[in-house]
């Protein structure tokens, strides 16, 4: 690393001008622009459909060593045309030598597995250096050879766009057609081996043969996308659209084609603004993309996301501080025989922080408590609401105490923490077992279904 | 000084110093990660801190050392809490979660390379991969008598000395903590349960591992960090089962790693008659880091693919010759006159390739003798043949009597159990007072 002029401000960036950016986005900004966004996003659709079944059959970092492995293979491909007095950075020569690199390294991180006593993650970790290692030793020696054009060779490594040519939209293209082909036709049995292998080697599934087809099409993807993304980051396009895309579904199908989608996006998005601002590498805003809406993704997906598992825990904790106050305040009643107010000090158990005032202004707002000064009484409502949470609180202790041989001394904190969960029909099936024993708390309180239903 | 010997000591020394001191630093963390199945983990980190380095680079305007380090280590620690809060939180897969973090911060990377480069940054994106071994270099004084004073050391170049001082932190670190880390790595859960904290030694490791990688990047480049943390420790794995010989044993794989790999990289070509040749240092000391594990992975002697071939081939012909002896014997108690003609020995034990040169060591052994293609035992095979047997009846005995399985069931796993020796000898479960196993064939009597 040297040094010249560092100074943050000397430098403007061009920005892209409004009809510049929609001329790239609709892919109409000339040929060259076009191809490399179709490519990107076709690369995008293929990366993300196998990504899924590798992510799913925790193959995820194979594909990091793969990637890595066909480092040497490229190397060597060049160093042999050149021998043989080829076209040494042809494509043609290149890929097939990075393909075949590519498997051997897979096939080493197996033998590794199958014949020592390294675990898989050690395996993977020494084939990706082990290989990238020697690809590199082998690019220095390429470097002082007496043959022309041997500095495009580490573009492998960081991808570089602008280098592609309409021929390498159609690779994309015939790629994603593949894979898209092989997802649908496949869809079964690849889905099968990812979520229960023991299960379709018993079936009579050649799994063994599966893994094979699903880590050729791995080594397509990545071979053809070394061009686009480079071979350091190629491996995110396997992961990241799956990884997001699980946050939307449980459903595999779906999972699928919204990895597709969202590889697809990442692609034709990433590639435009790489072509529309200077000095943004492809491949890594590519990612970037992807990795934007990952975390999107992660935060707002309605049913695995983030935000959507803290509304719902947020939720059950509100649930939790009313009936903690409807039930105080019920038993005080019920013992003095009318209604009663009881200072808010005794009634918030986390004493008087921020969660009391919500649980107050909570209540006071549904209609069930009402406050006067520092102490809350319940109204008709309320009163019937904690008639219901008391019976359910006695009514789980009871069966704690009659069922599950807990003593009566342990069981209200276990009461505490179930009783918030219990269904109507739970409660129903409670009261009826316990009947039929002749168990029913002697001090339970009246409260009907229609009265539960009325408040909910 | 020849000016050879002043070469050497300027531009060779310097460079091989710190690429095998980075080596060691590497390997002994590696050890850990290995052993705890979190070896992509310094893959991951080593990725990750580019991010970081960028930032410190462009912060400092420099390539002082400082600004350098903390960004980096300051990416690393992001990246490990990342990892962990998608795996804990948004419970994304263990490899998906390392695959995501890792990947966006290196991306991150090139892009502010990138970015840096169009300020007139002179950042090299390939100089992280590769290191620039090249440019670890020291003048000290070309003349003997000036050679040997205080102040010839502090030309030593600032790479060598932060990664000799990472070495003997790193190796501080272990001794001190030996046995915390010894009860994490191989009980967690033991380990909490008697008072000793995983996840911070975890913590602590993961800490130290950033450091190693970023004190080594800059000389020896991420892909020789993420080789030296897993390649020695897994070669030296291959050839101990102890911990502490371990970690001595991968540190002494990696100081060869790194001198030979060096001496590879810088002369192997000329003597190869390549001339003007030399290939990348940290790539080459790579190579011959993966040479070194496969060399163990054939010939280590206990778990090498060698040796354990050997020992099953062995243990294979001591079975195919106990089967040898036992069909003899069973064939004498049938028919005292027998004909076994050793064509049909192959079909009638089933041992295919191993049961001719079984026979052989028989017959040299004068355990079996052959006459016109027919074989009979000797006095002292049929010793041998009678404790064989033996076991095995007494094998069904105890399978049906102990364990009351049925007697048309005890054969196969008999089958088995005769194989197994104690001391030399067959093992011979104890069923007092018996004469006759499960089927009414006699046990033979020990002399």
């Amino acid at each position: 690393m040297s040094l010249g002029a560092a100074s943050i401000t000397d430098v403007a960036l061009d920005t892209p001008t409004f009809g510049e950016i929609m001329r790239t986005l609709t892919l109409s900004a000339g040929f060259n622009a076009r191809v490399v966004v179709l490519s990107a996003a076709l690369l995008g659709v293929s990366a993300g459909v196998v990504g899924c079944f590798t992510l799913l059959r925790k193959r995820a970092l194979m594909g990091d060593a793969l990637a890595h492995a066909t480092l040497p293979g490229i190397a060597l491909a060049f160093i042999i045309a050149a021998a043989l007095g080829l076209q040494a950075r042809s494509l043609g020569v290149l890929l097939p030598g990075a393909a075949l690199a590519g498997v051997a390294g897979v096939v080493c991180v197996q033998l590794l597995v199958r014949h020592t006593r390294l675990r898989e993650d050690a395996a993977i970790g020494i084939v990706l250096s082990g290989f990238f290692g020697l690809g590199v030793t082998l690019l220095s020696y390429i470097q002082s050879m007496s043959v022309g054009e041997q500095g495009g060779l580490a573009t492998f490594i960081y991808g570089q766009t602008a280098a592609m040519l309409p021929r390498d939209a159609a690779l994309m293209g015939g790629v994603a057609v593949l894979t898209i082909g092989a997802g649908v036709l496949l869809h079964k049995e690849f889905s099968l081996v990812a979520f229960n292998e023991d299960y379709a080697s018993v079936q009579g599934w050649p799994v063994s043969r599966l893994d094979l087809m699903l880590m050729a099409l791995v080594v397509l993807v990545t071979v053809v996308g070394l061009q686009a993304v480079g071979l350091l980051l190629i491996v995110a396009l396997l992961i990241i659209p799956p990884a997001a895309a699980a946050f939307w579904t449980r459903r595999l199908r779906t999972m699928v084609v919204l990895s597709a989608l969202i590889g697809g996006f990442s692609g034709y998005l990433g590639a435009s603004v790489s072509a529309l601002t200077p000095r943004m590498p492809a491949g890594a805003v590519i990612v970037l993309t992807g990795g934007a809406l990952f975390i999107i993704s992660m935060l707002v997906a309605p049913q695995r996301g983030l935000l959507a598992d803290r509304w719902r825990t947020l939720a059950l904790r509100r649930r939790v501080a009313r009936e903690h106050w409807l039930r105080r305040l019920y038993e005080a009643q019920d013992l003095a025989g009318e209604p009663v107010a009881i200072p808010v000090r005794q009634l918030a158990s986390g004493g008087l922080g921020l969660g009391s005032m919500v649980a107050r202004a909570d209540l006071k707002l549904s209609g069930l408590i009402e406050t006067e000064q520092s102490s809350a009484r319940l109204t008709d409502r309320g009163a019937s609401e904690g008639a219901r949470v008391t019976r359910n609180h006695r009514l789980w202790e009871q069966y704690l105490i009659t069922y599950a041989d807990i003593a009566p001394s342990h069981v209200d904190l276990s009461a505490d923490l179930v009783e918030h969960v219990l269904h109507p029909e739970l409660v129903g099936e409670l009261e009826t077992a316990l009947r039929d024993r002749r168990a029913l708390p002697s001090h339970l309180p009246d409260h009907t279904e229609r009265e539960a239903g009325a408040t909910e | 000084m020849s000016p050879g010997v002043a070469t050497f000591i300027s531009l060779d020394l310097p460079a091989m110093l710190a690429g095998t001191l980075g080596a060691i630093a590497c390997a002994l963390l590696g050890n850990f990660l290995v052993l705890r199945r979190q070896s992509l983990m310094g893959d991951a980190i080593s990725h990750a801190v580019l991010p970081g380095i960028v930032v410190g680079f462009l912060v400092a305007g420099s390539r002082s050392t400082w600004p350098i380090f903390l960004g980096a280590g300051a990416s690393a620690l992001v990246t490990v809490l990342m990892i962990n809060a998608l795996r804990r939180i948004a419970r994304v897969e263990a490899g998906a979660a390392m695959g995501v973090s890792f990947s966006i911060m290196f991306a991150l990377g090139v892009l502010l390379i990138e970015q840096a480069a169009a300020r007139h940054v002179d950042l090299d994106a390939e100089c992280v991969l590769y290191g620039q071994l090249e440019y670890v270099n020291w003048y000290p004084p070309t003349d003997w008598g000036e050679f040997w004073t205080l102040d010839t050391l502090r030309d030593v170049p600032r790479q060598v000395v932060v990664l000799l001082g990472a070495v003997v932190l790193i190796g501080a670190f272990i001794g001190l903590f030996f046995k915390e880390l010894r009860i994490t790595t191989f009980d967690p859960a033991h380990a909490s349960a008697i008072g000793f904290s995983s996840g911070l030694m975890g913590v602590l490791l993961m800490t130290l591992v950033a450091g190693a990688t970023v004190a080594a990047f800059e000389a020896v480049g991420s892909i020789l960090v993420i080789a030296m943390l897993i390649t020695p420790p897994a070669t030296a794995r291959l050839l101990t089962d102890r911990y502490s010989t371990q970690i001595l044993l991968s540190s002494a794989i990696a100081t060869v790693t790194g001198v030979g790999g060096y001496f590879a990289g810088a002369f192997l070509p000329s003597m190869l008659g390549l001339e003007g040749v030399a290939l990348n240092a940290a790539g080459s000391m790579t190579v011959v880091g993966v040479l070194l594990l496969i060399v163990a992975i054939v010939g280590s002697p206990t778990h090498g693919v060698l040796a354990r071939a050997l020992r099953r081939r062995r243990l294979t012909r001591q079975i195919a010759r106990d089967d040898i002896l036992g069909l003899l014997y069973r064939l004498e108690e049938v028919r005292p006159d027998h004909e076994l003609l050793e064509d049909q020995l192959r079909g009638a034990i089933g041992h295919g390739a191993q049961t001719r040169p079984a026979l052989r060591g028989l017959v040299s052994g004068r355990h079996v003798e052959r006459s016109s293609q027919k074989l009979f035992l000797t006095e002292s095979g049929r010793e041998l043949a009678k404790s064989i047997v033996r076991s095995h009846r007494l094998w069904e005995t105890w399978l049906v009597e102990e364990l009351g399985l049925r007697a048309d069931h005890v054969h196969q796993t008999a089958e088995r159990l005769e194989h197994l020796r104690a001391d030399g000898q067959p093992i011979e479960p104890e069923s007092p007072g018996r004469r006759f196993d499960p089927h009414e064939r006699p046990i033979p009597e020990r002399d």
